[in-house]
């Protein structure tokens, strides 16, 4: 509804001065900067007038308020003349002062002089002028002035007037920023302002207090002990409580028994919806919470799902929702009051509803559910459209037979107007239902053609034509895809055209028929403006004419499988050293394999961080170990183990071992922790007993072990050199020191030590340590690639296995190869199945591995081993057998 | 679809605020007035969640867009928990985190609107807010201290604002004034 934009004559505030204004009635539309502050001259004159002075303040607060820009020299200047308001004495005018002097804190220069004024009203006896003047007052003040000032805060702090004891606990919250030590002194009268009768000046008191407890854990729990004893009369301080609460159970994590629990819960029966609302949100926040500890939160948001009130309706359904994301069954309880929300006129409500009920409904009321979506997911804000993607995609995974009505629902949305984040996620959604279920294949690619054709995000275009250039040749009908990916190249800017170009390679590459058409297409590509389009083009071009499959495999669909930044790394320190040996990729360290996690469910809001490329954990331990001189000459590292506990929990000391893989070493590294803190150790290693041909060479101590402060010692192994294909091995464990006594409270130690031992868990080295996963987007290019030259086979019966899924995850765990194509997903009732492996093995050696599995009584394997090198091919069929 | 490229703000604006985040009194971001085309009246901003004049105005417009149809006092925009409600030819809002109390957001909306309410003699509307813009000024003031909650008691707000209600008594508005604005409000419950 618009008002109908009629001129009224107003009757202003500054003495019956008629302004007749044109639009909406808004005497302050034309403001003029130059003009308020010329009138603001009369700030000057003698004697004062307080309503013309009152209105121009207004006036210049007005203009502050809507973002006009004040230079310094005139905000002083009006900031001076505004200083002599102060011999007025009318209230308005005076608090209007005080407000003109937070906002200009910032612009004018010299604020300060107005310390004095607002320090004689703050202990005056005005009580209007003392609360906000002492606002004021802590707006203008900085650290060295605190102090001159400390002795009226104390004072305010404790006034029994409310106003003036919240304004100092306020303005002492504020102030911690500027200077922690000064605002420390004023804990007791802060303590003795949480007794007050007041809501607020109690609520404020709390928090005061809590900032200034909040790093020692014990005053808080006192604190904490002592207010939900007493009983506070504040809704406020309540909430506040029960913060501080719940976030002291996450800390101390003494489960759920204990006392804190107990108050929160009985917040619950709080008289305050506010209250109830908070101590139910913080249960539900709780990690590992059981369903008989939710049930009672549960309840009370149920009862708010009824309430005439939208924002506890919202609040209610909204925490709900998040329940469903972890415990489903447990909000069942509440899907007939859900089912009555969907139909709210508050539609974020009736979207959080629904995809509460999606969670937790069943699969038949998945179609009925989507349609009522879809009557009105146009006119809910992006944010919650996420919130229903998500949801979808959820549905995808716990009923994969519904996956066509999602994909026309997606689709549509897919057609509407959106943010980035939304399309993305409706993106990832449907790339996630093409992984996941082959027949949903063609129309997923088809829908994602179809939105590439109008896209404003580059990097979703660029993401999908990958996706075409990695699914598409392998469909039936190839061809049809070429017309959307060409298209890009015509119409988009560099990045598209780029991704377009390498997706048309992929198609030429392995479509024979294609071929020639593609020749022709790479051939316009190369007039491309862009020259990275052009080398693109260029590069393309002649490795498809040269018509060979190993070519095509190893520069077109298989990618480079080394870790960018080690590529960036190893070829500038070949520049530095050039040398007459051509640079050999081998010594690249490699891309650690993707790694596949399961999202976690993320409320409406993605607080997402800004992706941005991070040194990824093996570069990092490179770097650390590079500084070691004694592992300076071990070449590249090839991999590194995830850390590996060597002793339980709760032992004196607890060391940790990660395995550092090199092309002829192992390097373990193991990170002490002393837990006594009565003791310092020194000269700590770890002395290894091989049970094989493995033979220590070196240790690396660490210098010593204080407490609580963990340590790295080192120990390096060669490895057999004979005979290559014994990667397996135990080593004993003992950890050696020297211990000196520490008095536990000063920490100082004995002068004189004595040596110890302590025995540790024996560490094993397996085959998954010497070979590294690498995804092989084609694994039958790369299999025709490596020839036969070296390829062994032999035939297994896996008699303990029952099942193919069984056989197929065992063969994973134990060879540690990346499974490739989806191989590793067992289509059901079927009694044969191929599993494809692939990685590289210890000193670059490429492996891949074909295994057919057959089901009868028992498991029985076909493996196939190929590689470039002889040894690989043995250790993985030794170690099968 | 071809609409201009939208920048989507909830992604880095949200930080490090989540659940998990530290117990705070610092609950409110933002308090905003806004006329029916969606022009700022007032606003005040308490952190630099939209730190330039120019991004705070265009998510003031996104908020206008999102909520002035409906009346549905809650939302979710940009990341940010927005309550809000409107009267005759104003939008008011409160503006905080995603994981703050809703409950807590409007009582701070309520305590706005009633001391608003009170201050104006029920006639919350646009002539009467600009005929008051110093009373609007005080009473955010004394609701609001830095993103921290002050006071949610109106009456506590009315009284401490103590604006000189006397200096313009009723007789002071001349009688076609008073049917003036009689009027109008008879024009806005029919329209509603």
């Amino acid at each position: 509804m618009r008002a109908s934009a009629s001129s009224h004559t107003v009757i202003g505030p500054c003495g019956g001065k008629a302004l007749v204004s044109g639009s909406g009635s808004n005497p302050f539309q034309h403001l003029e900067k130059s003009t308020v502050l010329q009138e603001a001259r009369i700030f000057n004159e003698t004697p004062i007038n307080p309503r013309r002075c009152l209105h121009i303040l207004t006036k210049i607060l007005y203009l502050l308020n809507q973002g006009e820009h004040f230079g310094t020299t005139e905000a002083t200047e009006a900031f001076f003349a505004m200083t002599r308001l102060f011999q007025s004495n009318d209230q308005t005018l005076r608090r209007m002062c005080y407000l003109t002097i937070k906002e200009m804190a910032n612009i004018s220069e010299d604020v300060i002089i107005v310390t004095s004024s607002l320090t004689k009203d703050m202990t005056g006896k005005e009580d209007v002028y003392r609360g906000p003047a002492i606002r004021a007052l802590c707006r203008i003040t900085d650290g060295t002035m605190l102090q001159a000032i400390e002795r009226y805060m104390k004072q305010a702090i404790v006034d029994k007037v409310p106003s003036v004891s919240s304004s100092a606990l306020v303005s002492s919250l504020h102030m911690m920023k500027i200077s922690y030590d000064v605002v420390k002194r004023w804990i007791n009268e802060a303590q003795e302002a949480a007794t007050s009768d007041n809501i607020m000046v109690q609520y404020h008191a709390l928090g005061l207090l809590y900032y200034l407890r909040k790093n020692d854990r014990l005053a808080v729990s006192k604190m904490l002990n002592k207010f939900t004893k007493c009983g506070l009369k504040s809704p406020f301080a309540y909430c506040m409580l029960i913060r501080i609460a719940s976030r002291l159970l996450e800390e101390v994590d003494e489960g759920h028994d204990s006392p804190l629990f107990d108050f929160i819960e009985s917040c619950l029966r709080n008289k305050h919806e506010m209250v109830i609302y908070e101590a139910a949100s913080a249960i539900i926040h709780l990690p590992n919470c059981t369903a008989r500890e939710l049930a009672p939160a549960v309840s009370v948001l149920q009862l708010f799902c009824s309430s005439p009130k939208p924002a506890l309706r919202y609040a209610a359904v909204r925490t709900l929702n998040k329940v469903a994301m972890k415990h489903p069954s447990a909000v069942t309880a509440c899907n007939l009051d859900l089912e009555n929300l969907i139909t709210d006129s508050n539609r974020s409500i009736a979207t959080l509803a629904i995809t509460t009920l999606l969670k937790t409904g069943s699969e038949s009321s998945v179609d009925r559910l989507m349609k009522q979506i879809s009557s009105f997911v146009s006119e809910i804000s992006d944010e919650f459209k996420v919130v229903v993607v998500q949801a979808i995609s959820a549905l995808c995974q716990k009923y994969p037979r519904k996956h066509s009505v999602l994909m026309t629902f997606l689709s549509n949305m897919l057609r509407d107007d959106g943010g980035f984040e939304y399309k993305r996620a409706i993106v990832d959604c449907i790339i996630g239902i093409i992984e996941e279920n082959p027949e949903s294949k063609e129309s997923g690619l088809a829908h994602l053609c179809e939105f590439i054709e109008d896209c404003e995000h580059t990097v979703l275009a660029t993401k999908i034509l990958h996706l075409l250039g990695r699914e598409g040749p392998r469909t039936p009908l190839p061809s049809k895809y070429i017309r959307f990916i060409f298209n890009r190249v015509v119409l988009e800017n560099e990045a598209v055209r780029a991704a377009a170009v390498s997706a048309l390679a992929k198609f030429g590459a392995q479509n024979e028929s294609l071929l020639p058409s593609v020749l022709v297409l790479l051939q316009r590509c190369m007039m491309d403006s862009d020259d990275e389009v052009r080398d693109r083009a260029t590069f393309y071009l002649n490795v498809l004419k040269e018509r060979q499959v190993v070519l095509n495999a190893n520069y077109i669909f298989n990618a480079l499988t080394v870790s960018i930044l080690g590529l960036e790394k190893a070829l500038h320190h070949y520049t530095l050293e050039p040398s007459e040996k051509p640079f050999d990729m081998k010594t690249v360290p490699l891309a650690t394999a993707p790694f596949f996690e399961q999202k976690p469910e993320i409320a409406p809001v993605a607080s997402k961080q800004p992706e941005k490329i991070a040194l990824t954990r093996q570069d990092i331990f490179q770097e650390q170990l590079a500084t070691i001189p004694e592992f300076r000459n071990l070449g590249p590292l090839f991999k590194s183990s995830e850390p590996i506990q060597l002793t339980e929990a709760e032992t004196e000391y607890f060391v940790l071992c990660i395995k550092h893989i090199f092309t002829d070493h192992i390097v373990f590294q193991f990170d002490c922790t002393n837990t006594l803190n009565d003791q310092l150790l020194e000269r700590v290693t770890v002395q290894m007993e091989a049970s094989d041909a493995y033979e220590v060479i070196q240790y690396v101590a660490a210098p010593s072990l204080s407490y609580n402060q963990p340590g790295m010692c080192y120990t390096l192994v060669r490895l057999p050199k004979d005979d290559p294909t014994a990667v397996s091995c135990t080593f004993n464990c003992t950890m050696k020191f020297v211990v000196r006594d520490c008095d536990p409270s000063t920490g100082l130690p004995d002068d004189d030590g004595y040596d110890d031992e302590y025995v540790l868990e024996d560490l094993e080295v397996t085959l998954g340590d010497h070979v590294q996963k690498v995804l092989k987007p084609s694994f039958a290019a790369a299999w025709e690639e490596i020839g036969d030259e070296f390829e062994k086979e032999e035939t297994f019966a896996l008699s303990s296995v029952k099942t193919l899924e069984e056989a197929v995850s065992n063969i994973i765990k134990f060879l540690g190869l990346q499974p490739c194509e989806r191989s590793d997903k067992v289509a059901e009732n079927k009694n044969s199945h191929t599993l494809y492996l692939a990685g590289v093995y210890r000193g670059g050696y490429d492996v891949l591995v074909r295994s057919r599995l057959a089901l009868a009584d028992g498991v029985t394997m076909q493996v196939t081993v190929r590689s470039k090198d002889e040894t690989p091919v043995d250790v993985i069929l030794a170690s099968v057998g | 679809m071809s609409s201009a490229p939208r920048r989507c703000k909830s992604q880095a604006r949200i930080g490090p605020v989540g659940p998990d985040s530290e117990p705070s009194l610092y609950t409110v971001k933002a308090v905003l007035i806004l006329d029916n085309d969606g022009d700022r009246l007032f606003a005040k901003y308490y952190d630099d969640t939209y730190p330039s004049v120019k991004e705070q105005k265009a998510f003031e417009k996104n908020i206008f867009n999102k909520t002035h149809r409906t009346d549905s006092e809650i939302a979710l925009l940009e990341g940010l928990t927005v309550v809000y409600k409107s009267s005759i030819d104003l939008y008011f809002y409160v503006i905080g985190s995603s994981y703050e109390n809703e409950l807590m957001l409007m009582a701070v909306l309520n305590c706005l609107f009633d001391s608003l309410s009170q201050m104006l003699r029920k006639n919350v509307e646009k002539r009467a807010l600009l005929e008051n813009m110093e009373g609007l000024f005080l009473a955010v003031d004394e609701i609001v201290d830095g993103g921290v909650i002050l006071e949610s008691d109106p009456q506590q707000v009315v009284h401490r604002v103590a604006l000189r209600g006397d200096d313009v008594p009723l007789t002071e508005q001349t009688v076609s004034q008073v049917l003036q604005s009689a009027k109008e409000q008879i024009k806005w419950s029919l329209l509603r």
